[in-house]
Order: C-alpha cells, then sequence, then structure tokens
C-alpha cells in the first residue's frame, strides 16, 4: 500500500522504536503532525521553544542508551534547534533531528520561513540529508539513525521538505543498511593492545584518564575491571564522570581546569599514561607545551581515529570501540605472566596520597551563608547519591562535578564541549522520561536557568517532578571568577540584576517553589523537595556571592599550575 | 610543505561544501581544489593541494576519512606521482610579437586554440611549476587574461585509487 511521506516518516521513528518524540509544530511539518496525532505509538513531548526539544532529546539519550529525536518546523525552528545540535555534537550524543523543509519548488526563492537547514547546520552535525524524493525517505531515516548510533555518536539531521510529506510510495522499512564511504573501525588492533600493555606493565608512575567516549560506549564495567586488575590510578574528564566509581579508592577525582590537585599533579608527572575515550581537550590538560614539558608515553584508546594525535602526539594509537579494546586488554593482561612493578607502584601511591591530603576541595564549613559546595554535598546525602543531576554551565556545573561523587555511568548529564547555559531543565526533563522513577536533580544558577525557563511549563504539561537546585549567587559566577582573577575586579555586566521571585514565579507555572537562605535550612529543604514525589520543586538556595571555584588552572597554564585555595 | 590529496567521494550535492565547510572551520589551507564525477557516475575524485606539517596534514586526511560522503582518501605527496594542470592564457599577439608569442608557445608545448587579430588564447597542460615559468616568461603587460584548472593528480605504476 502506499503511504504519504508524512506517513511513512511517522511509520519510521515507530519502527525504529522511537518512544518519545520531542518537538513543536509548525507549517512545514503540519502533514508530520497530523499523522503523530493518528498514532500512539510515538509519543511527542511539545517544549516551549525548539532548543529545549534538543536538550530534552539529548537528555534522554545520555541517560539511556537510545538515541534522541527531536521534530521541528522549517526556518526559525531549525535555527532555533541550532544550539541544541552544537551542544550534542560537541558532546557525541547519537541524536535524530527530522526537520521541516519548504516545498521542493519553493526552495531557494527566499520562501516564508525558508532557511538552508542542511547549510546551516552542516557544521554541527555528523550528518545531514535533504529528502527530495519521497522513496528515499525510509532509507534516509534508517541511514540517519545508523549514522547517529554508530562509530563515535553523534546527531543528524534529515530534512524533509513539505511537498514530500505528501507526496505517496510504497513503505517498507530497511532492516539493515551498509553505506560504503561510513564504516567504523570498531575492533582494536591487536598487536598495538599487545604494545600497549608492555608500556603499562613497565611503568613506575601509570596514570589512567577517561572521558566521554566510556560512558558513551557503555565500558564502565570494562574499564572497572581493567582499573582494578592493574591496582594503578585513575581520573575522569567532566564527560567521563561515572564511568569509574567516584567512592573507589583508586579514582583520582576529576581532572583538568577544575580538577583535583591529585589528578592533575598525577597526570603531569605520570611516565605511562592511558587514555581511553578522551580528546586531551583544552579544559582538560591546559597548555599543551606545558604538559609536554614532562616525559611520559601515551597510550590512546578511540573510536574516532581524528582525536588521536590531534593536540597531543601519542605513541601507541588503538582504533576501535572502548567497550571491545577495554576487555580485550583484560583479557591480554590475565593471560600476562608480568606483573606490575609493585614497589615503584606503592611508591607512586604514596606520592599520590600525599598530594590528596592537600585537601584542594576544602572549603569554609562554618559559614553564615549557604556555601554552594555544601549544598551539592548535602544533596548528594539526600538522594543516597543515586540520582540522576543534570546541570547547566558555570561554577555550579563545577561544583556538581566535584562535590556530587557519581558511581555509576550516565548520572551526570552536562553540556561539557559547547558549554550551553540553559541545558539544563530541558534535559532533566528527558533524563526523567528515560527514567520516570528514578530521581532527577537539575543544579543550575539563576542566569542559566533563565535561559530555557519556559520549559517549566512543559514540565507542568508532563507532570515531571524534576528537582531544581538553584544555586543562586546573584552574579554570573564564572564569568565573575574570571574578571575577579584575571580583569582587576572590574565584574563587567555580570551581575544578575532585576531577577525573578524563583519562589512565585515556579508557583505560577503550577510548581512548588521553595527559597532557602540559612545554612541550617539546605538539608530540611532537600528532604522536603525530594519527598515530593510527584511535584517540580524548584529550590532557590541564596548563596555566598564570592565563592570560587577551586582548584583553577589558568587559560593557558599547564596543568601543574594550579591556583589553590 | 605541500601535499596533493585526492579523494573519491559519493557524487552527491553538498558533498563538495562538506570537503570545502571542512577546510574553512578547521582552519586547513587550500592552494587548488579539483572535482569530476568519474567512470562510475555515483563517484567522484577530488583533487586537493594543501600544505601544512605533518601533524596537519596527517588531521587533514584524518578529518576527511571522518566525513560520511568521503568513500576514499590518500596523499598522493606520499609515493611517486604525476599531477597535471590545465590552463588558457589569452596573450596579446600583434605586429612583431605575433611571431614571438607562437614561438614561445611552441617551446612550452602549448597550442594555440583561438586567435584574432590582436591576440592568441593558448592551452597549456604541465605541472604548477611548468604554467607558473610559462607565465613568467611572456613579456610584461602580454597577458590579458588567465584560468587554471587546479592540479589534478594520479599515482605512478600500479597505484591505484578505487573502490
Amino acid at each position: 500500500m502506499e503511504l504519504t511521506g508524512a506517513e511513512i516518516t511517522v511509520r519510521c521513528l515507530a519502527d525504529e522504536g522511537v518512544d518519545y518524540l520531542f518537538g513543536y509544530p509548525g507549517g512545514a511539518v503540519l502533514h508530520i503532525y497530523d499523522e503523530l496525532f493518528k498514532q500512539d505509538k510515538v509519543k511527542h513531548i511539545l517544549v516551549r521553544h525548539e532548543q529545549a526539544a534538543v536538550h530534552a532529546a539529548d537528555g534522554y539519550a545520555r541517560a539511556c542508551e537510545k538515541p534522541g529525536v527531536v521534530l521541528v518546523t522549517s526556518g526559525p525552528g531549525v535555527t532555533n534547534a541550532v544550539t541544541g545540535i552544537a551542544t550534542a555534537y560537541m558532546d557525541s550524543i547519537p541524536m535524530v533531528i527530522v526537520s521541516g523543509q519548504v516545498p521542493t519548488h519553493a526552495i531557494g526563492q527566499d520562501a516564508f520561513q525558508e532557511v538552508d537547514a542542511v547549510g546551516v547546520t552542516r557544521p554541527c552535525v555528523k550528518h545531514n540529508f535533504l529528502v527530495k524524493d519521497v522513496r528515499d525517505l525510509a532509507a534516509t531515516i534508517k541511514k540517519a539513525f545508523f549514522i547517529a548510533t554508530t562509530g563515535r555518536p553523534g546527531p543528524v539531521l534529515v530534512d524533509i521538505p513539505k511537498d514530500v510529506t505528501t507526496a505517496r510510495c510504497e513503505y517498507a522499512y530497511p532492516a539493515s543498511v551498509s553505506m560504503r564511504s561510513y564504516n567504523p573501525v570498531l575492533k582494536g588492533h591487536t598487536g598495538q593492545i599487545r604494545k600497549a600493555l608492555a608500556l603499562l606493565m613497565e611503568a613506575k608512575r601509570p596514570m589512567i584518564y577517561t572521558g566521554g567516549g566510556v560512558v558513551l560506549g557503555n565500558a564502565s564495567a570494562e574499564l572497572q575491571q581493567f582499573v582494578r586488575a592493574l591496582g594503578y590510578p585513575c581520573t575522569n574528564t567532566l564527560m567521563g564522570l561515572g564511568a569509574y566509581p567516584a567512592t573507589d579508592p583508586q579514582f583520582m577525582g576529576m581532572l583538568g581546569m577544575h580538577g583535583t590537585y591529585e589528578a592533575n599533579m598525577a597526570m603531569q608527572h605520570c611516565d605511562v599514561l592511558l587514555a581511553v575515550g578522551a580528546r586531551f581537550d583544552d579544559r582538560v590538560i591546559g597548555n599543551p607545551k606545558h604538559f609536554f614539558q614532562e616525559e611520559r608515553k601515551i597510550i590512546h584508546v578511540d573510536v574516532d581515529p581524528s582525536s588521536i594525535s590531534k593536540r597531543v602526539r601519542v605513541d601507541v594509537p588503538i582504533v576501535g570501540d572502548v567497550k571491545e579494546v577495554l576487555a580485550e586488554m583484560t583479557r591480554q593482561l590475565s593471560a600476562l605472566s608480568q606483573k606490575p612493578d609493585a614497589a615503584a607502584l606503592k611508591a607512586w601511591w604514596t606520592q599520590i596520597e600525599l598530594w590528596r591530603a592537600r585537601d584542594c576541595l576544602k572549603y569554609d564549613r562554618t559559614s553564615a551563608i549557604i556555601k554552594p559546595q555544601m549544598v551539592v554535598e548535602k544533596l548528594y546525602e539526600v538522594t543516597g547519591g543515586d540520582a540522576y543531576v543534570t546541570s547547566d554551565v558555570g561554577q555550579h556545573q563545577m561544583w556538581a562535578a566535584q562535590f556530587y561523587k557519581f558511581d555509576k555511568p550516565r548520572r551526570w548529564i552536562n553540556s561539557g564541549g559547547l558549554g550551553t547555559m540553559g541545558f539544563g531543565l530541558p534535559a532533566a526533563l528527558g533524563a526523567w522520561l528515560a527514567h520516570p522513577d528514578s530521581t532527577v536533580a537539575c543544579v543550575t544558577g539563576e542566569a542559566s536557568i533563565q535561559m530555557c525557563i519556559q520549559e517549566l511549563s512543559t514540565c507542568k504539561q508532563y507532570r515531571a517532578p524534576i528537582k531544581i537546585v538553584n544555586l543562586n549567587n546573584r552574579y554570573m559566577g564564572m564569568v565573575r571568577q574570571w574578571q575577579e582573577f584575571f580583569h582587576g575586579n572590574r565584574y563587567a555586566e555580570s551581575y544578575m540584576d532585576a531577577l525573578p521571585d524563583f519562589v512565585k514565579l515556579a508557583e505560577s507555572y503550577g510548581h512548588v517553589g521553595i527559597r532557602v537562605d540559612k545554612p541550617a535550612d539546605v538539608e530540611g529543604a532537600l528532604k522536603e523537595a525530594f519527598s515530593r514525589k510527584n511535584d517540580l520543586v524548584f529550590l532557590d538556595f541564596v548563596t555566598d556571592q564570592t565563592e570560587n571555584v577551586f582548584p583553577m588552572v589558568p587559560g593557558g597554564k599547564g596543568l601543574s599550575e594550579m591556583i589553590l585555595v | 610543505m605541500r601535499h596533493i590529496i585526492s579523494l573519491l567521494l559519493e557524487n552527491e550535492a553538498g558533498a563538495l561544501s562538506r570537503v570545502a565547510g571542512l577546510f574553512s572551520a578547521r582552519g586547513y589551507n587550500i592552494e587548488s581544489l579539483t572535482v569530476a564525477p568519474t567512470e562510475d557516475a555515483t563517484l567522484s575524485r577530488m583533487t586537493i593541494v594543501t600544505t601544512g606539517s605533518d601533524d596537519v596534514i596527517e588531521q587533514i586526511t584524518k578529518q576527511l576519512n571522518k566525513l560520511v560522503d568521503v568513500v576514499k582518501v590518500v596523499d598522493l605527496s606520499e609515493g611517486e606521482h604525476i599531477e597535471r594542470e590545465l590552463m588558457l592564457v589569452k596573450v596579446r599577439a600583434s605586429g612583431k610579437d605575433r611571431e614571438e608569442m607562437k614561438r614561445m608557445a611552441d617551446i612550452f608545448r602549448g597550442r594555440i586554440i583561438d586567435v584574432t587579430d590582436k591576440s592568441y588564447t593558448i592551452e597549456l597542460t604541465g605541472t604548477c611549476q611548468k604554467l607558473d615559468a610559462f607565465l613568467d616568461a611572456l613579456e610584461e603587460g602580454s597577458v590579458l587574461e588567465t584560468v587554471r584548472t587546479g592540479a589534478s593528480g594520479i599515482g605512478r605504476g600500479e597505484r591505484i585509487l578505487r573502490l
């Protein structure tokens, strides 16, 4: 039987197993919405801004192991979505975005709500398609899901002109797809793995550094097995938190610009470094020239060959799926008769414990003003360390990363690469839809939360019982911190004047709002909020305006050149 | 260092802009870029002349390989190869210069493909250096117009870039 392009689009999503579609209707996608209305397999979540649709799909994808799926209209629908798409691209999140386009005969005519969606999104998608013939539609959507979810994942956009949604053809969803131009390498080279193990066995000061790739590759169990078998120290990047349990004694904390003293010192001074699913970015190793002042051998495992030797030269590159490579490394390791150098390792751990004793995350626990770090610590206690925690971008994001001890992957959801303010609330909605029986908290600040505050309405519509932890210091805190350190205390435009009353704002959307301004009330307020299982609670914590995030590696400096408390 | 990179890519709308966009987004140099379909109409063959350190060239080939439309990438400069560029030059050719201009075209094995009272249009093929040398050899002011294709390249001997 022949179906219309709109019917085919919706059937493809259903056949692909899509349960939630995040979107916003408009002229070019009206036929698709009409088909959505007639079925109940794919549930549509109506956001209040297309950026939030993409962030919500993104949060959903990060929280479970499925791609996020988005539907937006042409023109402003697409351009509003771009920030979300770029966010997903930078963090390699699997996602398929279906966008409407003006009819094929109108393309290039500067038609109403026309934008070159493929052109506008090209630099921030893994791939994109413009479907000009309804007969290509099903195969293209299949390809989009295939590309988005395999290799190094990423967002893929499928742009569908309105006349293609009304054109008809026979429908068959392809069971599989193969592309001659796209074949990610998944199996690591055995010889390279052998070389890597030989280096690791000879290490005197080994270090294991892992990133978002281990989370995305579902390789947390394999990583733990390998790290425990070696007894070596392990650090995670901001994107990789949870891949190795934060409460494990071999865990060094996060590394990088706001990483722990011990993680950064060990990273700088190790003699053999194993990097897995990480990309040595500027926020992680600081200045590469400084990083290379110390001699070390580097082994780098990544599914994306272009991540290897991009910022730092690597001695043993291993291209492959991190899960498979780590499992193979553990297999080869258990077959080896050689064991790590116990004496050297003992000395190395002694050194690490000395660095750890520096207690780099200490803060004033007796303060009469609420310290933001304390709020995150209490959040960790009250949620039993088992919440899905999303964040926005800035100081609160760093405190959440430093003080919430993530023991499981996919629990920490934040915009690491692009650093998108406004990400936290819609991402929390997506995470909650992925795990409706779990606790979901959004750690945010009064500046970030206002960038997608309209989603309080979406949360009301779907009764999402998210807990918003607003660390309200009346400043764009991270901007203020840089201005204090590097711009002579000139706080140019970083003060958030004319803030709304967040309690009343939450209430006006039909949620619960609680304002907390005394340290003694923090725990009680959190407990009350999390006991309200069916309510979204907006917790507005009035925190210390002058608190800074430490340690800090200033931009352009080396990892061991930290500013400490 | 100068490198000449050859690629096979899907002959689809937008494939060229993905390559060009990659070079501008990542700040790589393009000296020249040529592209046309191959004997297999679903594939295009592109030749890019670029410059960069070994690290940069390694990243360029990796990033090109990462593009979904790109099927194969090879750095021709890594081995023996042949490169050719086509140039059309319109030159002044009147009075006593007319004979001289014909001689110059002959010396460089160019062909005169269009003639007027006052001008010749010369077709010349060769490496970029040869085309440069021809232009340098002409008297100043005698060139009215030039158009060059950019280099195309192919591996020597058994070295073949195909699926």
